[in-house]
């Protein structure tokens, strides 16, 4: 049977996970259709049939669509499963959000935040903030997966052309209402899908100090990151979080500047491809997963490094 | 108004988890065991909620096996009035402790049930959105900020792309972000007071739920290690290796 992929949008365009999660889709079965909830969402229904790996769309169109509010969209997917094996969406807030209500309503034990599709019923999943890998086959006749995006290449975004089909809004659910959604705008790369991220520890001492982080980021067109410490002391907002209750990042190059690497961070960064670490206490556990690490004060080491990288030709962007 | 809190045992989020020689689980035997972390967040709201004059009873609810036991007693320590201890034994998967919350909120019936967003064991993130569709409520994941506004509650939820409000209609689901609030450690008179409140133990098999697992764990394995990186002597050199050995500026 086919498996669907619940996409996820701002009525205008795609958001970039969706790609991720559609090469997650396909690796369970080729013949993968793609559902999009919302309101005034044609433009991104057509991004979405565009995706090649999408044989077919279904698109629920209602002004009560308009804001993703879970209780909204969970009876619309319950009632299109009956027609596929799995129900497919990111591992991000939207996601985790959304899932477990179409799972409950489907008695189906969901599969959360799969890094690997082993087989159409047994993925790998990392527990205890990715501390243990866990392989886990599901017994259920419908399953529910939601996949962790960085761990799955986005897919070809053009050169597809699949159907779009209309299908019936349900009833709205009145007992939920949406108010507001402040976005931090920011015309930096988003944390979690950033070729480089350079974060910020408690070692910044203050929130002035993370004018450094932000110039060595400029440089770099980096995204910011911090540590929970830099966060809980006020230095930085917490959507700038990685870690095991902020975000996971698995960027080219993760530079961790004045974190000492509890183990809650390391959870959040050590599948980075290349990890620098700067530091001045050599101890730090920070270092035990650096493929670079450096032992000197942050405050003269940061600026160092900007004049270094001022040195080359070019920086990779 | 009446709250039910939801909190699980696990291993104490500072504990360097070691997985088992024969890859069946990891070991928990001997290990540092906890509240789940954003558990405590959901306990410390509704005590202050009480503590408001907006809420006349908190009680706490734990599904797991006897020891789960503490769990909840370290709820009344911290203000929760009474326990329900739901007895199970083995792996217990979301779906199934969803339902038999759902059980126990039929039989409590509260206006709100807190519980920490996720559990830091496997972290799995869905009871709370699970709960929330067996009984057909509204559901506020990601809280941290809870207003409450004659039978409704205004919630901020932590987004992805930043914050989110929305308004749900009591009786709802909340689960709690760590940023909700600080939990207050238990002072140990009140310690010694959470003796002797009460704690009813319940079996899963009385409440009538299928709980067998749907979900079978093949094996559980380290994640691969890091090979073991350098240190450089200078910004220099750093720079150097990144552009030419790493290639990554």
């Amino acid at each position: 049977m086919s498996v669907l992929l619940v996409a996820e949008h701002n009525n205008k365009e795609l958001k970039p996970f969706t790609l991720n999660a559609s090469t997650a889709a396909s690796q369970i079965d080729s013949d993968v259709h793609a559902v999009i909830i919302g309101h005034n969402c044609d433009e991104a229904a057509k991004a979405l049939s565009e995706l090649p790996l999408i044989k077919k769309v279904i698109q629920v169109e209602a002004p009560h669509y308009e804001n993703f509010v879970a209780e909204n969209f969970a009876p619309v997917i319950v009632k299109l499963a009956e027609n596929y094996s799995h129900i497919i969406s990111s591992a991000n807030t939207f996601g985790k959000n959304l899932m477990p209500r179409i799972a409950a309503a489907l008695d189906t034990s969901q599969i959360s935040d799969i890094i690997k599709v082993i087989a159409p019923d047994t993925f790998l999943r990392p527990i205890y903030a990715g501390n243990a890998f866990a392989t886990v086959k599901s017994k259920d006749t419908k399953k529910c997966v939601t996949i962790r995006p960085t761990s799955f290449d986005p897919c070809e975004s053009s050169g597809g052309s699949a159907p779009i089909e209309k299908a019936d809004p349900v009833e709205e659910f009145a007992k939920t209402k949406f108010i507001k959604r402040e976005e931090v705008k920011s015309d930096r790369p988003e944390l979690g899908t950033a070729r480089v991220v350079v974060s910020g520890g408690r070692g910044m001492q203050s929130g002035d100090n993370f004018k450094l982080i932000t110039s060595l980021a400029d440089k770099l067109n980096a995204a910011i990151g911090a540590s929970r410490a830099a966060v809980d002391a006020g230095y930085i907002s917490n959507d700038h979080q990685v870690g095991q209750t902020g975000k996971v990042v698995v960027p080219d190059l993760y530079i961790a500047v004045g974190i000492s690497g509890a183990i809650q961070h390391l959870a959040g960064m050590k599948e980075s491809k290349v990890i620098v670490a700067i530091n001045k206490d050599g101890e730090a556990p920070i270092f035990s997963v650096a493929d670079y690490g450096l032992e000197a004060d942050l405050f003269e080491a940061v600026p160092q490094f900007l004049e270094e990288l001022n040195k080359l030709n070019t920086i990779q962007k | 108004m009446k709250i039910l809190v939801a909190v699980k045992r696990v291993i104490d989020y500072n504990v360097q988890i070691r997985v088992k020689e024969d890859n069946t689980g990891v070991v928990t035997d001997n290990v540092k065991m906890s509240t789940n972390p954003p558990d405590d967040n959901a306990i410390e709201e509704a005590v202050k909620i009480k503590e408001a004059g907006k809420a006349a009873e908190v009680v706490a609810v734990s599904i797991g096996e006897e020891k789960a036991q503490e769990t909840v007693r370290k709820a009344l320590a911290v203000g929760a009035d009474r326990g329900i201890l739901v007895k199970t034994e083995g792996i217990i998967e979301p779906l199934a402790v969803s339902k038999l919350l759902q059980k126990i909120v039929e039989k409590e019936k509260p206006d709100l049930v807190f519980m920490g967003k996720q559990a830091i064991d496997d972290d799995c993130n869905q009871t709370g959105q699970m709960l929330s569709a067996l009984l057909n409520w509204p559901q506020a994941t990601f809280a941290s900020k809870i207003e409450i506004k004659d039978g409704k509650l205004e919630v901020t939820r932590e987004i992805d792309e930043g914050l989110e409000t929305i308004e749900i209609n009591v009786p709802a689901i909340v689960t709690c972000d760590l940023r909700l609030n600080e939990p207050r450690y238990a002072s140990l008179p009140n310690i010694m007071k959470a003796k002797k409140k009460p704690i009813e133990q319940l079996n899963a098999s009385d409440l009538g739920v299928d709980i067998t697992p749907r979900i079978e764990q093949v094996k559980v394995e380290e994640p691969p290690k890091r090979k073991a990186g350098i240190k450089v002597s200078s910004v220099a050199e750093l720079v150097q290796k990144l552009k030419n050995e790493a290639k990554v500026i």
